[in-house]
């Protein structure tokens, strides 16, 4: 059984159709990547699996619990789901590691020292440990997507769910946060992930979604939609932006019509 | 003023001592329950169910209708009349005075609620946390933070709208120097005196809530 | 509880004649407090944006002054300290032949209570006015003047209509006070006929509904003036 199953759900905001019978089913320790032009409904989409958007047709199971159902502890299920956010969220007024151990405190009722170190694990293998004790406010972008990938992760969450994490950084932060969610993948985790970063997603996805206008248009193994893309639209997006794409893993490649050597970094 | 109203000043100072005393505790006590009120009336207010929210709005909204002495009246008269039990006065100008201050105080903290973006909320209910846990640890905190120094000034208002408790007999500092003034037959020192003690001490909180301003909130500033 | 509502008192007179002469004289009191604090709010708020440093610091200190002292005071002082301080030929006419002495008071009192405030809001508004704006105002050759009069405060202004009728339910609000100098408004005459009658539950909600209903009213006023001057977009 699928972790995730999205079965041909609608969504309506007001008189706005944003999601169009959508159907998808992540597995287990399966990476995947949404992609598609703004407004096709990719965030909506994920910001349903974990009930902060309803939907009004369908129906979405998370390891066999209905979402959207009133009788489902929704509390209990968030709870193992991670979801990270384009601005990041992370709590102003609390440090770091309060941050990270606010919820592991006040929802699994873990000890405070208990909860403490194993923040510090958790801070210590996103590269943070040393800013533990630091405000958000003294934090740069991607240190601060760290930091909320380490409160995602405080709650050992089954799968977790990236609303463009890297949407609102800068440049030269995006690749910190692709790393650890790199790793993440590599160490198995569920992950849904709605990014434009699609060096990222060729090279750690194993399926891409591509949307638009609120529907699932594509649905494919990862290498096959790069290499077919399966529809005019999914080519002419793909093309449009992977000149914009970082490479997790540094491969060389001549890219459609242009000269590598202008596109260089070094340039 | 001259000397003679310099010597009554001074003669009566320990009874004007004790009078600014019952003002102060007075607004120290109104200001505390109405804060605490004001934030369950905010969160009333801001709640999802809509009779109580309704509620909520229609208590602020009238008590911010009407006068501070009408709704003196209203409790001097009422408790005594629901619960046999006989008040004094100072009982009621406190209930009163929480009250009314807690329909303002409700207003800036539901501002501050408001402000907090919606994200945080998301967040913490992302992790697994209840919306009242969201609202305790996460939202409340901020908007208390941010909105500290309008509640400081909210209290100095506070401050100055004991002045008509009087009213009811009390002996807060105002009543003092009526008592004195009527007695002596000496107005002009007993309410200049009340006017320049009352504008020092406005005065000076206002500068203190400035100079807090600044200095509040320096994890959140800086983004 | 043992109360035994009598609602029918407010309809008998002398009670229903205190409760209309109560509300009168509220809403009069409340018009020339309010008159009396926009116009001088004005003229002070105004003077805070000048570029004189003294008239600056002279409208600063009228702002502190008035708004640092609870106008039950102020209202005290007028009534019972600057009648003793006045010259000769003034305090004369003041005490004795001044017709209708507690109610001027008080509008006197009150109003420039409010006008400080009033005074604070106008110059905020004049201040939030783009620079730009007024810098491009000058540059057409305006004078000073001419840049307030047909720029700053019309700018200004609309911005201050929701702030003022928030001022002008304060003003509302702040006519209770006349009570302790002896002025008959309504909170006064609620309290008069709970004296007399033991009906207090009935005046004073008389009183109440009269303080709510005045509220609605202003909203609406408030509103339509907002509409009236708005900007088409």
């Amino acid at each position: 059984m699928a972790l995730i199953a999205i079965e041909n759900i609608d969504k309506w905001f007001g008189h706005t159709h944003v999601l169009k019978g959508c159907s998808a089913n992540v597995e287990n320790g399966e990476v995947v990547v949404v992609c598609g032009p703004s407004g096709s409904g990719k965030s909506t989409l994920i910001r349903c699996i974990n009930g902060l958007e309803t939907i009004q047709k369908g129906r979405i199971t998370v390891d066999g619990v209905r979402v959207h159902d009133r009788s489902t502890n929704l509390p209990r299920l968030r709870s193992r789901l991670g979801m990270l956010f384009q601005s990041f969220e992370l709590y102003p007024h609390l440090t770091l590691l309060e941050n990270v151990t606010l919820a592991p405190r006040r929802v699994l009722g873990i000890s405070r020292s208990k909860a403490d170190s194993q923040g510090m694990v958790l801070l210590r293998r996103v590269g943070l440990a040393l800013h533990a004790q630091k405000y958000p406010g003294q934090l740069s972008g991607g240190q601060q997507q760290r930091g909320a990938i380490a409160r995602s992760l405080a709650m050992n969450p089954a799968a977790m769910l990236f609303d463009e994490p890297t949407s609102a950084l800068d440049p030269e932060m995006i690749q910190e946060v692709l790393d650890v969610m790199s790793e993440l993948a590599t160490e198995g985790m569920t992950m849904i992930v709605v990014t434009h970063e699609m060096g990222f997603a060729r090279a750690v996805a194993d399926r891409v979604l591509f949307m638009d206008d609120g529907g699932i248009i594509a649905d494919r193994p990862t290498d096959e939609f790069f290499d077919n893309p399966p529809s005019e639209r999914a080519r002419a997006f793909l093309s449009k932006i992977m000149n914009h794409g970082k490479s997790v893993a540094a491969r060389p490649r001549a890219l459609e019509g242009g000269d590598s050597a202008a596109i260089s970094p070094a340039s | 003023m001259n000397s003679s109203d310099l010597q009554l000043i001074l003669r009566s100072l320990p009874f004007l001592l004790k009078g600014l005393r019952v003002t102060l505790i007075l607004t120290f006590l109104a200001g505390t329950a109405g804060i605490l009120s004001g934030v369950v009336l905010s969160l009333t207010r801001l709640s999802r169910l809509r009779p109580l929210a309704w509620l909520a709005f229609a208590y602020v909204s009238l008590f911010r209708s009407i006068p501070l002495l009408l709704v003196l009246f209203w409790i001097y008269l009422l408790v005594p009349m629901l619960t046999n039990y006989t008040m004094g006065a100072f009982e009621s100008a406190l209930i009163g005075l929480t009250l009314f201050e807690a329909a303002y105080y409700s207003e800036i903290i539901r501002a501050g609620i408001q402000a907090v973006p919606v994200g945080q909320t998301e967040a913490a209910l992302a992790t697994g946390m209840t919306r009242m846990q969201a609202m305790r640890f996460v939202v409340l905190p901020q908007a208390v933070r941010k909105m500290a120094p309008v509640l400081l000034s909210q209290s100095i208002l506070l401050f100055m709208d004991t002045s008509v408790v009087f009213v009811l007999g009390i002996r807060d500092f105002m009543g003092v120097a009526n008592i004195i003034a009527a007695r002596d037959a000496r107005v002009t020192p007993m309410y200049l005196l009340v006017a320049a003690v009352y504008f020092v001490v406005s005065l000076a909180g206002s500068q203190i809530v400035r100079s807090a301003q600044g200095r509040l909130s320096p994890s959140i500033s800086r983004v | 509880m043992g109360y035994e509502f009598n609602w029918s008192v407010l309809r008998h007179q002398p009670y229903l004649h205190w409760l209309l002469s109560g509300a009168v004289i509220t809403l009069v009191l409340t018009a020339c407090i309010w008159v009396l604090g926009f116009l001088a709010g004005s003229v002070v708020g105004v003077a805070a944006t000048s570029r004189r440093g003294a008239i600056r610091q002279a409208a600063r200190v009228y702002v502190e002054v008035l708004r640092n002292i609870p106008p039950v005071v102020q209202l005290f002082l007028w009534y019972f300290v600057i009648p003793e301080l006045l010259p000769a030929p003034w305090q004369h006419y003041v005490i004795h032949d001044m017709p209708h002495p507690e109610f001027i008071t008080c509008v006197v009192a009150l109003g420039l209570f409010l006008s400080a405030r009033i005074a604070e809001h106008v110059r905020a508004g004049i201040e939030a006015v783009p620079r730009r704006t007024v810098e491009a105002a000058f540059a057409t050759g305006l004078t000073p003047f001419q840049v307030y009069r047909f720029v700053r405060l019309p700018i200004a202004y609309r911005m201050l209509i929701p702030t003022l009728g928030s001022e002008m339910m304060i003003g509302l609000k702040v006519t209770a006070l006349g009570l302790t100098i002896g002025v008959m408004e309504m909170t006064a005459r609620a309290h008069q006929i709970e004296s007399f009658t033991g009906r207090g539950i009935e005046a004073f909600t008389a009183a109440t509904i009269f303080y709510a209903v005045s509220a609605l009213v202003l909203v609406a006023v408030v509103t339509a003036t907002e509409h009236w001057f708005r900007i088409p977009r």
